[in-house]
């Protein structure tokens, strides 16, 4: 698209895309069927950002949009990380090097 | 093609200090602040999943079927809204004000599928307060759902626009944000439905 207007975006076949997301669709329905675990990871996680990637890249047009916004929301992405980064160790461990988790409790109520 | 554009849009939609349109520019603000709420919405939710491995049995409750017949309907309607900007890129007001009309429809199938689910769930005894898996699958669901009422909302408003020949540039603006709304269905459908 041009920077001005906001045309311009060549020409894409919007309908092959439209299919191909269908398709992965139904990838990411085969984990649960086959039942593996592994397998529900990649199928149903790893199709879903495939499929994201996609919808991003030739509905929103960021495959022709300017570079940087792609960094802008790779950055909020990387905020995520940092959330989850930052926050996951109390949740997921029971006890650290000067603490234990205390499951609720008060002490001293 | 350029010039059809052009001349229904407001000048302060056509300036750029950044290389992009002020219109669209907004649009990407809004989406990167809508990738913090919900990012860290699903960051939290997948934390707690990690350490709850219970939480498989109550995501065993919720309903995959119309959890992917929603992805459809989704998908669909984002195909409408990339086929209704494309036609007011050719000038056609009404074509593009008709492909945002199938684009409201589809999402109002999939608020009716939603509603549908969860009054199922909630007769079931599946509340908000059971679990705190069911917490997150409400707020999260929930909080999904209204983004796609104030998505019909802003496309009723544009199509209405549109279908009169003015303010074409804003059927992408609309756009953008309901492929938006469809990408983070696209991980909530594999969190909440798939992962058990």
């Amino acid at each position: 698209m041009t920077a001005e207007t906001g045309v311009g975006h060549g020409h894409v076949d919007y309908l092959k895309v439209y299919l191909a997301l269908l398709v992965l669709l139904g990838v990411s329905l085969a984990g649960p069927l086959v039942g593996l675990w592994w397998l529900t990871l990649v199928t149903a996680f790893g199709v879903a950002v495939v499929k994201a990637l996609m919808v991003a890249a030739y509905f929103m047009h960021l495959n022709i949009e300017r570079r940087w916004v792609w960094y802008l929301l790779l950055l909020m992405l990387g905020f995520m990380i940092v959330l989850f980064a930052g926050v996951a160790p109390d949740v997921l461990q029971g006890e650290g090097q000067h603490w234990v988790k205390s499951s609720g409790a008060v002490p001293g109520h | 093609m350029t010039h059809a554009i052009e001349a229904t849009t407001p000048l302060a939609t056509r300036r750029s200090a950044s290389g992009v349109p002020t219109g669209r520019l907004a649009v990407w603000w809004l989406l990167a602040s809508e990738i913090v709420i919900f990012g860290g919405l699903l960051a939290s939710y997948l934390m707690h999943r990690l350490h709850h491995p219970h939480w498989a049995d109550e995501a065993g409750h919720t309903n995959a079927i119309a959890g992917a017949f929603n992805t459809f309907v989704l998908l669909t309607s984002s195909l409408f809204a990339v086929l209704g900007h494309q036609a007011a890129e050719r000038g056609d007001g009404r074509g593009a004000a008709r492909y945002l009309v199938f684009t409201i429809g589809g999402g109002l199938v999939f608020l009716a599928v939603k509603a549908w689910e969860w009054t199922g769930e909630i007769r079931h005894g599946f509340t908000i307060f059971r679990d705190v898996f069911w917490a997150y699958y409400y707020t999260t669901t929930g909080l999904h759902g209204l983004h796609v009422v104030v998505g019909l909302v802003a496309m009723a408003f544009v199509a209405t626009e549109a279908r009169r020949g003015r303010n074409l540039h804003r059927v992408e603006l609309v756009g953008i944000y309901w492929h938006f709304v469809d990408a983070v269905w696209i991980f909530l459908f594999p969190l909440f439905y798939i992962a058990r």
